[in-house]
């Protein structure tokens, strides 16, 4: 770190050289701390302290009135690990992570690559492949529930039209999810596809001119070059959406509300149940630490597994 | 394609036909995404008998704005629009603010423990918003925040990434402008607000985009922190629409529609700054 620039103020400007010396050992030492005090202070009343009063919880057999507090000592872990809704609500969380990370990759990386455009028609494509991500998820759920509506939905209307049968997707258990995962995509793929975009813009245009001359047509280009290049993105994307994926709430809440028969209910509703339906305070905070444990530990593995292939690089 | 013809000592070798085919397929693709809310469009203009018609019909016979003036007739989405408004403006001025002035801190000066500090501001990233609903609740519960405009907005501001985001941005800016800044007297704080941030302009544009499609977007938080109608967001306020307005779908999609489209011009108007914003953010950052 460079060395603080007052002595050099105090050289160039003889006039000022009064105040900061009376000031200065104080104000030199602990200064720094006032521009950092207005976040700190929210940042431990608003992150901290619920963190630590929620894992306090976590020990007692607190409800939502917070009035009696048993002391339960491990019991709400120990429930925990007993809970067959916690498991399965894992499972769900997992299983809708591993349907929707692979295709909000993919398709973000297809869409980028498309739309690297100059002039009208890539601003069109940049605003189509992004514009659902600037919705609200009550009005993107509101609008894919009216396009499952069997009978006179979009889906099952070209469905019919096609020979097909009709599906109930949203009340189909092995459909569910798949219905979740389709809107999910067509939601925020938008993100990805911007962060690929801006590392497409990011590769010089002299890299291609050079392949160019050596003879590289655009297949070539496109798997020898722009892939490869790509690959550093590609991770940070990945570490992203799996970490969003997991936490997945708002779009099945307000589709299925996790049915049917709790077949896509993920670990977040389940807290919200435990703590705002049931009202069993201390048992939805153990609940919660259980899935901040596997957010912290699925970021820190990809960090660790990131930075590792950086260095051999 | 004709590419063949042409000398190829002249022009390095091109093959026209994936361009073309890649046009077709980029239109496709982004018809594709738009059908989901031309269809809305399209149902919300729908008299309510023709919404339900079994074989599907695309544009409507009898188009009407029915379904727009009786869902603001029912004032509450004016409501909820104005709610979410005070809500988003109030999350991202104060997230710019007092992000800008930790990252300064950060980045340009010294005190006991800044390391120590900053590292759990980090750690403070891999922490998801959704574990905290319960105690934060309760918290705010406590602090009689519940059903408040507060109690929305302070949790929403604590947004460790805008700090890490915006420290490194401000590492990579020169000191040598802060010297000069500093020699004409000007205090840290003038620096801040007429050093720092012009210099950081295009990246606070970005972050400040963002933070506010995030607050407006924002479902969970708002949804949990107020039970009172009058004081619920765009999200939460229409959660409840599918239930009151029973089956009538052109009035569901004409208030999907009301409900989506200030951020759709917001995006719109801004797509420049969305786009290079993610690239300093998201890639250098």
């Amino acid at each position: 770190m460079a060395v603080e620039t007052p002595p050099r103020v105090t050289a160039g400007t003889p006039s000022t050289t009064a105040k900061p010396e009376t000031g200065q050992p104080w104000k030199e030492r602990w200064g720094g701390l006032f521009f950092v005090a207005p976040f700190l202070l929210l940042f431990v009343l608003f992150m901290l302290w619920p963190i630590v009063s929620g894992l306090w919880n976590s020990f007692f057999n607190t409800s939502l009135a917070g009035v009696k507090q048993e002391f339960l000592g491990l019991q709400n872990w120990r429930d925990l690990f007993g809970d067959p809704a916690v498991w399965s609500s894992l499972k769900n969380t997992l299983v809708f992570t591993a349907m929707s990370t692979p295709p909000l990759v993919v398709i973000a990386l297809v869409m980028a690559l498309l739309a690297n455009r100059k002039g009208l028609l890539g601003w069109l494509l940049r605003f189509s492949y992004f514009a659902p991500f600037v919705l609200p998820a009550t009005v993107v759920t509101l609008i894919w529930v009216w396009i499952y509506q069997p009978g006179f939905g979009l889906v099952n209307g070209l469905l019919t039209a096609g020979g097909f049968t009709e599906i109930d997707w949203l009340n189909t258990e092995n459909r569910a999810m798949l219905a979740v995962v389709i809107t999910t995509v067509w939601w925020t793929v938008g993100f990805n596809f911007l962060l690929y975009l801006a590392a497409l813009q990011g590769i010089p245009a002299q890299v291609y001119e050079a392949a160019a001359i050596d003879g590289a047509n655009g297949r070539q280009q496109l798997f020898r070059i722009t892939l490869p290049l790509l690959s550093r993105t590609t991770g940070l994307i990945v570490v992203l959406q799996l970490v969003a994926s997991l936490k997945i709430f708002d779009q099945i809440y307000l589709m299925t509300t996790g049915g049917p028969n709790h077949a896509t209910r993920p670990i977040i509703m389940y807290i919200y149940e435990t703590g705002f339906t049931s009202y069993r305070i201390g048992y939805a905070s153990a609940i919660s630490y259980l899935f901040f444990a596997i957010i912290v530990i699925v970021a820190v593995a990809q960090f660790k597994l990131f930075s590792g292939r950086g260095e051999a690089e | 394609m004709t590419t063949a013809t042409l000398p190829a000592a002249t022009k390095p070798p091109r093959w026209n036909f994936p361009k073309t085919a890649s046009a077709v397929g980029a239109v496709i693709l982004a018809v594709i995404w738009l059908v989901p809310l031309l269809w809305a469009l399209d149902t919300s203009l729908k008299p309510e008998p023709e919404t339900t018609r079994a074989p599907i019909t695309w544009l409507p016979e009898s188009p009407t704005t029915d379904a727009y003036r009786s869902v603001i007739d029912q004032g509450d989405l004016i409501r909820w629009f104005f709610n979410s408004t005070i809500v988003s403006v109030l999350v991202t001025t104060l997230t710019l603010i007092v992000s800008v002035l930790a990252a300064y801190g950060f980045s340009r000066t010294k005190f006991p423990g800044r390391k120590v500090l900053f590292g759990l501001i980090i750690a403070g990233i891999l922490v998801p918003p959704q574990v905290l609903i319960v105690p934060l609740f309760q918290e705010m519960t406590g602090l009689g925040l519940v059903d408040t405009y507060w109690g929305m907005v302070l949790p929403q501001v604590v947004a460790p990434v805008m700090v890490f985001v915006l420290k490194k941005f401000f590492d990579g800016i020169s000191r040598d402008y802060e010297d000069a800044a500093r020699v004409d007297g000007a205090s840290r704080w003038r620096i801040v607000w007429s050093v720092m941030v012009p210099m950081s302009r295009p990246i606070l544009v970005a972050v400040g985009i963002f933070t506010f499609i995030g607050a407006w977007n924002n479902f969970l938080w708002p949804f949990i922190v107020t039970t009172d109608p009058s004081m619920m967001t765009i999200p939460v306020g229409l959660a409840n629409v599918q239930g009151s307005y029973g089956l009538r779908y052109a009035q569901i999609m004409a208030s999907a529609v009301l409900g989506g489209l200030p951020l759709l011009i917001v995006y719109a108007l801004f797509q420049r700054h969305v786009v290079r914003g993610v690239g300093d953010a998201g890639i250098k950052g």
